[in-house]
C-alpha cells in the first residue's frame, strides 16, 4: 500500500512507448489514491476502510483513428508491465477495425510539470477514535477521507506530469432531535485534533441558532440570500450542459442563449477558471496544459466556453486545452460589495438558504434549474432570524439567479472543496461567494 | 485465482473473514453525427478483504492478488476494526453474513464477440445518421456499453458464491434546434435500455425505424405547444414509471436510510421504522416487488455480496408498506423484514443498501382503457430531468414528450411536461394500473448513493399508470 505511481508510471511508459509501431502514438493517464474512508453516523462507526487503488489510461491513437482503455494496476511491476502490454495489443488491433474520426487529437509534446502539496491525515490505526472524540454528546453523521492522491500523464509525444497531493475531508452534518442541520466541511492537507474539535464546535453552536420555532412558508417569489456552498452547487450546474463548446455547437447548453440571442446575465456576476490555487492539476488526457487563467463570463457577458482540443478541431474555434467533457476543473466566482455583516440588513425580510440539494436542469434551454434548499434555511424579516423553514423546491432559471434578480455578491468568497468519492476521491474546490437575489422562485 | 486458497492462507484473530473479488470489462461505443467519439474499454479488476473484530467489520481493498498482499490487506483490515469497534454503531457478529454457496449466470444468446468493434461502430454510425430526419436535427448520438462482470465471494464461515453478468446498454438520441428553441428525444431516457442481455438487442432494421421515429419526434417537438400548467390527470408511460419507482418508492425504503446513515448525503426518508406493517403508502392498486428472479432485468442476481440469498417479496401491497430495503445488517438494526440488497459497485466500495429489481405489479386495464377514463390530462414518456428532497418527499420531474388527452383520447404532441407533487400524496392518488400486455423492463446504470459514493445499476419494471389531479406545467419558452 506504498506504491509510488508517479514512478510506476514511469516505468511503465517506458516499456511501452519503446514498443510503439511508426504509425502509433500513446497517452497514458495515471489516477491513483492510497485512502481510508470512515463512515460514522449519529457519532458512532457504520463502516471502516481503506482502498489503495491505481488506475492507468492507454490512449491509443493510430493515424485518425484512436481508442482508448481503463486497467487497474496491481503496484507489481512486473504484472503492471506485463498487462498493458497485453492491453496495448489489444488496443492495437481494435484500433485497426474503427471508423476514422477526423477530430481525433494527438498528444502534445514539449509539456512537462510537476505538483507536489505533501501534508498529513490522521494516522490510519487510530484515525477512528480520534475522529470521533470531539463528537461526543451531539448526533454527527458524515465520512472522512484521507490519505495520498495521485495523478499523471505521459506520452509518446514526450509530455510528462506529476501531480501529488495529501489531503483530507471530513464532509458532515450535526443533527438535532428535530432533525434540523448543520453542514460542516473540514478539510486541508494538515490534520489538527485541536482544529477538527473547534469545527465540531463551531457546527453545534449554528445547530443551536436553529432551535426556534419553525416558519412555515408557501410557495413564491423571496427576496433570498444564497451562502457560498449553494451558490457552489448552482455553478456545479455549469459543468452539466453548462460551458462546453461541445454543448454549445449540439445545442444542449443552457447558456446557448447568451450566444444566440446576445443575452448577458448580471454585470455584477463574473466566473473563471483559475488554477492559481493548485488545488487541481492544469494537464489534461492529452497532455495539454489550460492556462492558469481563462475568463468565461465577464461581468454577464459570456467571453469564452471551455474548449477541448477536439472540439477546436470539430468547430473550428481555438482549444483552451479543456479536458474531456469540457467541464469545470477549478472555478472562481468574482467577489462583489456586499459585507458578510450586512447580509441580514441588506436581505430585509426574505429566505437565508444556506446550502442547496439535489439539483437539476428542469428546462435545459430556458437554463431552468429545480433543486431543494437543506440544511440551515431561515426566514428573515427586517434583517432579523425568525425560524428556520422547512425543505423547499425551487425552479428557477440561471438568468434570473445570476441576471436581472442578482441584487448583490458578497466580499468574501469560500473554498468549496471537491468531497465527491465516485469511483475516486475528486480534486479541486469552486471559490465562490454568496449571492443575494431580488426574488427567487420557491415553488413546493 | 483460487480465492478459497487465498482465504485458507490469511492469519488473522478476527471472528470472520471474506473476500470479494471482482473482475469487471466495460466497453463504451459512442458516435456522435456520424462519426466515433469514444471507444474505450475499462476494465476494473480487485479484492475487498473484509474482517470482523470486536464486533465491528473493516475492510481493506487491494488490486495485488499475492498472498502475501492479501495477508498484509487482512492484518490492516482487522487493525482497523479493533480501533473503531469500541465506537460502533452497532455490535454484529458472524450472522450478519450468512453462509451462501451457489452461482447465477445473467440469460443472453450472443456474446460480444457477436459483432465486432468495426461492425458495431458502422452500426451506431448508421443509427447516427438515421436519427437525422431533416435539418432541423442538429445533433445525432448513438451509444452502447457492453459489461462482463465477473463476481466471487467466500467467507471463513463457508460462503463461495459465484455470479456472471453480462449487461447491454443502448440509447440513440436526436436533438432538434430552431434558433435557441431545443428539443432532445432519447431511446426511453435514463438510458432505460439497459438489460441482463446479450449482443441480439443490436438489430439493425429495429434499431433505424426506431431511430427514424426518435429523430421525428424530437422535430415534432419544435412544433408543439408548451405543456399547460394546472392540476390534471396524468398517465405515466413505463419509460417515466422507471424513475418515479426510483425516487419516491425504492430511495424512501431503504432501511440504511431509514437509519440516517445517507442522512450526510443522499438524506434520510419520510418513512420509519415502525410505519412497516401498517403505513398506507399508496391507493390499493399500489402492489410493488423486489423481485431479483426476472429474467433480462438489470438487476437480478442470485445472492446480494452479503452472502443473502435474493427472493421475490412485496414490499406494498394493496397500497400499505411491508417490507424494506435492507440486508442483513439494516435487518439486524432496525428488526425490520427486508431483502437482499446488501450490495457494493466494485471491489474498492463496501456493501450497503441498494435497490435492485423494483417492480410495479401490473393491473387489469390496457392503455387505451387508462387514456378512456381522462376527460383532461396529459401523457408523458421517457424522463429528462429529476428531483427530489433529502426525505424523498417534495419531488419535480420531467419528461421528453407528451400527448394532451382530451375526452379520453390522446390529441395534440406538447413540449417541456413537468409534473411535480409529495411522493405518499402522489402514490394515494393512483387510480389505475396497465395490464400485463403494457408492462414494460427497464433499468438504468446510474444510481448514485453512499459514502465513500457508489454508482449501481437498477431494474424497474411497470405498466403505464393513471394519476388523478396531479400539479403539471411547461417550460420557460
Amino acid at each position: 500500500m506504498s506504491t509510488d505511481w508517479n514512478a510506476r508510471l514511469e516505468q511503465l511508459a517506458e516499456g511501452l512507448f519503446a514498443g510503439l509501431e511508426a504509425s502509433e502514438q500513446l497517452a497514458l493517464s495515471l489516477s491513483a489514491e492510497d485512502s481510508q474512508f470512515i463512515r460514522f453516523n449519529n457519532a458512532r462507526i457504520r463502516q471502516t476502510g481503506r482502498v489503495a487503488d491505481g488506475r492507468l489510461e492507454l490512449r491509443l491513437i493510430d493515424g485518425r483513428r484512436h481508442c482508448a482503455s481503463h486497467l487497474t494496476l496491481s503496484g507489481v511491476i512486473a504484472k503492471d508491465r506485463e498487462l498493458a502490454a497485453d492491453e496495448l495489443i489489444r488496443l492495437r488491433n481494435e484500433v485497426r477495425q474503427l471508423p476514422e474520426d477526423p477530430y481525433a487529437v494527438a498528444p502534445v509534446g514539449g509539456q512537462r510539470s510537476d505538483s507536489r502539496h505533501s501534508g498529513h491525515s490522521l494516522p490510519v490505526d487510530t484515525a477512528a477514535s480520534r475522529l470521533i472524540a470531539p463528537m461526543q454528546g451531539a448526533d454527527v453523521t458524515g465520512l472522512y477521507q484521507g490519505g495520498r492522491i495521485w495523478r499523471g500523464h505521459a506520452n509518446s509525444a514526450g509530455s510528462r506530469h506529476a501531480f501529488v497531493t495529501d489531503t483530507h475531508a471530513v464532509d458532515y452534518s450535526v443533527i438535532d432531535e428535530e432533525e434540523r442541520m448543520v453542514k460542516g466541511c473540514f478539510a486541508g492537507s494538515r490534520w489538527d485534533d485541536a482544529a477538527w474539535a473547534a469545527d465540531v464546535a463551531d457546527a453545534r453552536r449554528q445547530l443551536a441558532l436553529l432551535d426556534r420555532p419553525r416558519k412555515n412558508i408557501p410557495p413564491g417569489r423571496y427576496r433570498c440570500y444564497i451562502a457560498p456552498a449553494g451558490v457552489s452547487d448552482l455553478l456545479g450546474m455549469f459543468s452539466w450542459h453548462g460551458l462546453s463548446e461541445a454543448d454549445m455547437q449540439t445545442g444542449e447548453s443552457a447558456f446557448l442563449r447568451m450566444r444566440e440571442e446576445g443575452v448577458r446575465l448580471s454585470p455584477k456576476f463574473s466566473l473563471a477558471e483559475d488554477f492559481g490555487s493548485g488545488l487541481a492539476p492544469r494537464f489534461n488526457g492529452v497532455g495539454e496544459v489550460a492556462p492558469e487563467r481563462l475568463e468565461l463570463i465577464r461581468e454577464g457577458q459570456l467571453v469564452n466556453t471551455l474548449v477541448s482540443s477536439r472540439s477546436a478541431r470539430e468547430f473550428g474555434v481555438a482549444s483552451n486545452f479543456a479536458d474531456d467533457g469540457e467541464y469545470l476543473r477549478a472555478p472562481v466566482m468574482a467577489t462583489g460589495d456586499l459585507a458578510e455583516a450586512d447580509i441580514l440588513r441588506v436581505l430585509d425580510t426574505g429566505v437565508y438558504l444556506s446550502n442547496l440539494h439535489y439539483l437539476n436542469w428542469s428546462d435545459t434551454s430556458g437554463g431552468r434549474i429545480t433543486g431543494m434548499t437543506r440544511y440551515a434555511c431561515f426566514w428573515v424579516e427586517k434583517g432579523d432570524i425568525v425560524g428556520p423553514i422547512d425543505n423547499m423546491r425551487f425552479d428557477d432559471s440561471v438568468y434570473h439567479i445570476f441576471g436581472d434578480r442578482l441584487e448583490a455578491v458578497t466580499r468574501e468568497a469560500r473554498v468549496n472543496p471537491e468531497v465527491g468519492t465516485y469511483h475516486q476521491r475528486s480534486l479541486g474546490a469552486t471559490v465562490c461567494p454568496g449571492v443575494l437575489l431580488s426574488g427567487f422562485e420557491l415553488t413546493l | 485465482m483460487d480465492l478459497n486458497r487465498l482465504l485458507s492462507g490469511i492469519d488473522i484473530a478476527a471472528d470472520w473473514v471474506g473476500l470479494r473479488h471482482v473482475d469487471e470489462r466495460a466497453t463504451v461505443r459512442w458516435v456522435r453525427d456520424g462519426h466515433p467519439q469514444d471507444n474505450e474499454r475499462n476494465r476494473s479488476c480487485g479484492l475487498m478483504v473484509e474482517v470482523l473484530a470486536e464486533g465491528q467489520f473493516a475492510y481493506a481493498a487491494t488490486a495485488d492478488l499475492s498472498p502475501a498482499s492479501v495477508q498484509q490487506a487482512a492484518e490492516q483490515a482487522l487493525r482497523l476494526a479493533r480501533d473503531a469497534a469500541p465506537h460502533a454503531v452497532h455490535a454484529f457478529t458472524e450472522s450478519a453474513r450468512p453462509p451462501a454457496r451457489g452461482r447465477y449466470r445473467s440469460s443472453f444468446i450472443k456474446g460480444e464477440e457477436a459483432l465486432s468493434a468495426g461492425d458495431l461502430n458502422d452500426l451506431l454510425i448508421r443509427a447516427s445518421e438515421a436519427l437525422k430526419v431533416s435539418k432541423d436535427v442538429v445533433s445525432s448520438t448513438a451509444f452502447a456499453l457492453i459489461v462482463q462482470s465477473d463476481q466471487r465471494f467466500v467467507s471463513s464461515n463457508g460462503s463461495d458464491v459465484e455470479q456472471r453478468f453480462f449487461i447491454v446498454s443502448s440509447d440513440y438520441s436526436a436533438v432538434a434546434q430552431r434558433g435557441s428553441l431545443v428539443q432532445k428525444r432519447t431511446d426511453c431516457g435514463m438510458r432505460g435500455k439497459t438489460w441482463q442481455i446479450g449482443m441480439e438487442v443490436f438489430d439493425e432494421p429495429a434499431i433505424l425505424d426506431r431511430c427514424r421515429r426518435i429523430g421525428e419526434q424530437a422535430v415534432e417537438l419544435l412544433s408543439a405547444e408548451e405543456c399547460p400548467t394546472g392540476s390534471l390527470d396524468l398517465i405515466l408511460a413505463p419509460d417515466q414509471m422507471m424513475l418515479q419507482i426510483h425516487e419516491s418508492v425504492g430511495h424512501p425504503l431503504e432501511i440504511d436510510r431509514i437509519l440516517g446513515d445517507e442522512r450526510n448525503y443522499a438524506g434520510s426518508s419520510f418513512v420509519r421504522v415502525q410505519d412497516f406493517g401498517q403505513l398506507r403508502y399508496g391507493s390499493e392498486r399500489m402492489n410493488i416487488t423486489f423481485d431479483p428472479t426476472v429474467e433480462h432485468e438489470l438487476a437480478s442476481y442470485a445472492f446480494d455480496d452479503g452472502g443473502l440469498e435474493a427472493r421475490r417479496e412485496y414490499l406494498i401491497r394493496d397500497g400499505i408498506l411491508l417490507r424494506g430495503l435492507g440486508g442483513r445488517e439494516s435487518q439486524i438494526r432496525s428488526g425490520v423484514p427486508g431483502v437482499a440488497n446488501f450490495r457494493a459497485c466494485d471491489w474498492n466500495r463496501a456493501p450497503i443498501d441498494r435497490m435492485a429489481n423494483i417492480n410495479l405489479e401490473p393491473g387489469d386495464s390496457s392503455l387505451q382503457d387508462l387514456i378512456g377514463q381522462v376527460e383532461r390530462g396529459v401523457y408523458m414518456e421517457s424522463n429528462r430531468s429529476w428531483s427530489i428532497d433529502d426525505y424523498r418527499n417534495k419531488f419535480q420531474f420531467g419528461c421528453e414528450y407528451a400527448r394532451l388527452i382530451e375526452n379520453g383520447r390522446l390529441t395534440r404532441t406538447l413540449r417541456n411536461p413537468n409534473y411535480r407533487g409529495i411522493s405518499r400524496d402522489f402514490w394515494n392518488s393512483l387510480k389505475d394500473v396497465g395490464n400485463r400486455a403494457s408492462f414494460e423492463v427497464y433499468g438504468t446504470p446510474n444510481c448514485g448513493k453512499g459514502e465513500p459514493n457508489q454508482v449501481i445499476r437498477v431494474g424497474h419494471a411497470s405498466p403505464p399508470c393513471l394519476f388523478e389531479k396531479v400539479e403539471v406545467f411547461g417550460g420557460e419558452h
